[in-house]
């Protein structure tokens, strides 16, 4: 296996256990070592902000998670434990970057400009939910397994013909993989050259489907080899060998220089969904593990904390500001005038048909004679 | 004026929309050096280049999948699926990524793009290449469905699919590539979607028909004159949305309409034809809708292909039945 990795972690052997076989610039009790993070170029404020963007996903999955159990939304993809892999990576494009996302990545979708409210409109159904902001290059949650990755490629494949500096990502899982347009979206950009970051988060499962179920492969990053085209196996809980990965892959993309494929390991705490029970798939002891030692929050705390830039206080302090400003957009979210049947109509063409103007003018007339029942 | 075939008019268009708009750019396989496999692409990779009319690897998913993300950002690709009878692989991309973009993102992003593809029979291809499979298509909300019949309506229904804000699935028959030449102006033009074209007047029986099958329903149309009946014909050009206001004002003056298509009839764009008229013009009718079209059965060996195609007994036949009323 010929995995190109950066220099400064060349010390670790192939042989090793898979798990340990990737970049790692935190371990888990918050070490590191000082000439590595400095050539980060993240000053501590960079540092502090990465690690509130990671707390505030985690309150908001966790904020989301009660709610559906409230009955406030619908059906949700929680995402706690890949914290690290989805703001490591977000923070690393600039604003104008193009991102694809899929289903279970609120955290990177938050650090680049989709509004919290947003997403509690999203799932609460409202239409205008997926309706990203002007001014955001972020596509609407991916619901097909893999979908969006030769989308991607095409995407990052304009901004190359017109010679633009933007740069394309799109995130998905390891069971994403085994998709046939995972296949397709890897061979176009490597055969064209595009400027595109294949952010992979491995978080061990899809659905109740573990990842040696999913391939005979022992790596994903190790299929980058077989499409010509870069690859870096990361230690997806470790929010700077992230970022530093992405950042370089990023930077390769800009500089035209190719496509990149990063497998970031990490792990999914939570079910699939509000409607998956993993207790009936998985080893508890593997989810306490994750959810423990190896939880990416817990590793950058301590490492915070080391450098003087963390106390209790001072997270208890900020997850209070979280909670409130998350309560305030799901309030707005919830007073949001609701979704009515006669707008379905308005988003299918550019103008409508004369098929769908009737039916529009059918339900229109339907909720007129409503109005009437209630004010009559 | 030049006299041009089908896929000459079709080349013509790309070619003129491609000098128009430098957003427009053509992806397929065998589209580049070699101009397509029936040639309609023929000369444009020496006039724009690899980075406009671009070989892609075998792969429809990725064609249609890149198209779609480039048509995000700004670009106006026209895809290539080499026959109809592959773009099952490539039915996720366009039926739940493209079609629903606009919808799903309420209005903030959308993918314009062109999906051109050969179809239909007649002409002898191999297995899988000749089915037709416009009422998928029909079936999506969000696609608007392009079938030609003429040169001159090639040329200006692809001018106005590449310039549309919707995605389009242009579907060319193949035996009409060839099949006949027609004056064709040599200026850009437009012919609009969602218009039917009334080929024909009559006043005892309204036809509806698309695609390969014009040429002949006309003929057999023309020649029942001396035999006292009237036939009306129309041409749907687009599959979706269909004209139904072109098919109502006909069938309200003939009482009698015949639907006429290639592809399978259950589930087809005929039984939703039948369907609206009945519902809209119930009390117009004079005889039962007929409907001759493919059997429902996969697209047959060449031996009995023009056994299965709709014909010119069949559709004598349907005259005869709906003449009884």
């Amino acid at each position: 296996m010929k995995v190109i990795i950066d220099e400064e972690m060349t010390n670790l052997q192939k042989a090793q256990v898979v798990d340990l076989d990737y970049y790692q610039l935190i371990d888990l009790d918050g070490n590191s070592n000082e000439k590595q993070i400095s050539n980060l170029n993240l000053d501590d404020s960079d540092l502090s902000s990465m690690y509130e963007w990671m707390l505030k996903a985690r309150q908001m999955d966790k904020k989301l998670l009660n709610m559906q159990r409230q009955g406030r939304i619908g059906t949700y993809s929680p995402f706690s434990g890949q914290e690290a892999a989805q703001i490591g990576s977000a923070m690393a494009l600039k604003e104008t970057d193009w991102m694809f996302p899929t289903y279970r990545d609120l955290g990177a979708c938050i650090v680049n400009g989709i509004p919290i409210q947003q997403i509690v409109k999203y799932l609460k159904g409202h239409l205008e939910g997926s309706k990203t902001p002007e001014n955001v290059n972020i596509l609407p949650l991916q619901i097909i397994i893999g979908g969006q990755i030769p989308q991607a490629a095409g995407c990052a494949w304009a901004s190359k013909l017109r010679a633009e500096k933007d740069i394309t990502i799109t995130y998905f899982g390891d069971g994403a993989t085994s998709q046939g347009d995972f296949h397709e979206g890897m061979n176009f950009a490597s055969v064209f050259n595009l400027p595109i970051v294949f952010f992979c988060q491995n978080n061990h499962w899809a659905i109740s489907v573990p990842f040696n179920k999913q391939s005979g492969s022992e790596t994903i990053v190790q299929k980058a080899e077989a499409y010509g085209m870069k690859g870096i196996r990361v230690d997806g809980n470790d929010v700077l060998a992230v970022y530093k990965a992405t950042k370089e892959a990023i930077d390769r993309a800009r500089n035209n220089e190719g496509p990149t494929l990063i497998e970031a390991v990490t792990y999914r705490q939570g079910p699939h969904t509000t409607s998956d029970d993993p207790t009936k798939y998985r080893d508890q002891e593997e989810v306490s593990e994750w959810t423990n030692e190896k939880d990416p929050l817990v590793r950058f705390e301590r490492f915070l904390e080391k450098r003087g830039l963390l106390t209790e206080e001072k997270k208890k302090s900020l997850m209070d500001e979280f909670d409130q400003k998350i309560l305030n957009d799901i309030k707005e979210a919830e007073e949001t005038i609701p979704t009515t049947i006669d707008q379905v109509f308005d988003y299918v063409y550019d103008h409508s048909h004369s098929v769908l103007q009737d039916q529009k003018n059918e339900v229109a007339q339907r909720i007129l004679a409503k109005k009437g029942d209630i004010h009559g | 004026m030049a006299n041009l075939t089908m896929v000459q008019s079709i080349t013509e268009a790309l070619k003129q929309e491609m000098e128009r708009d430098d957003r427009v750019l053509l992806l397929g396989q065998d589209i580049g050096k070699n101009g397509g496999v029936f040639r309609a692409t023929d000369g444009l990779f020496e006039q724009f280049g690899e980075n406009r009319v671009i070989d892609t690897p075998l792969a429809e998913s990725g064609i249609v999948g890149t198209s779609v993300g480039l048509s995000l950002n700004n670009m106006r690709p026209v895809a290539e699926i080499q026959f109809l009878g592959f773009i099952y692989e490539t039915m996720d991309q366009i039926c739940t990524q493209a079609a629903r973009m606009r919808f799903r993102s309420a209005g903030r992003f959308t993918a314009p793009i062109v999906i051109r593809s050969p179809f239909g029979g007649g002409v002898r291809t191999p297995e899988m290449h000749s089915d037709s499979l416009e009422a998928l298509f029909a079936h999506t909300p969000g696609l608007k469905v392009v079938i030609p019949s003429n040169p001159y309506d090639a040329k200006g229904l692809l001018i106005s699919a590449i310039r549309d804000e919707n995605p389009v699935i242009f579907l060319e028959p193949m035996k009409l590539y060839r099949s006949s030449r027609e004056e064709v102006p040599e200026e850009s033009y437009t012919v609009p979607l969602g218009k039917a074209k009334l080929v024909k007047e009559g006043d005892d029986i309204t036809i509806v028909t698309y695609g390969a099958n014009v040429p002949f329903v006309h003929k057999v149309a023309t020649e029942y004159e001396g035999k006292g009946i009237s036939i009306e014909v129309i041409d749907l050009r687009t599959i979706h949305p269909i004209d139904f206001e072109t098919i109502l004002e006909s069938v309200e003056k003939t009482g009698r309409l015949i639907i006429i298509h290639e592809a399978v009839k259950t589930g087809g764009v005929g039984g939703e034809i039948a369907a609206h008229i009945s519902e809209k013009a119930f009390f117009s009718l004079s005889a039962p809708i007929i409907r001759i079209t493919g059997y429902d059965t996969p697209f047959p060996v060449t031996q009995v292909e023009d056994d299965w195609l709709p014909n010119v007994q069949r559709l004598q036949e349907g005259i005869e039945n709906v003449m009884m009323y």
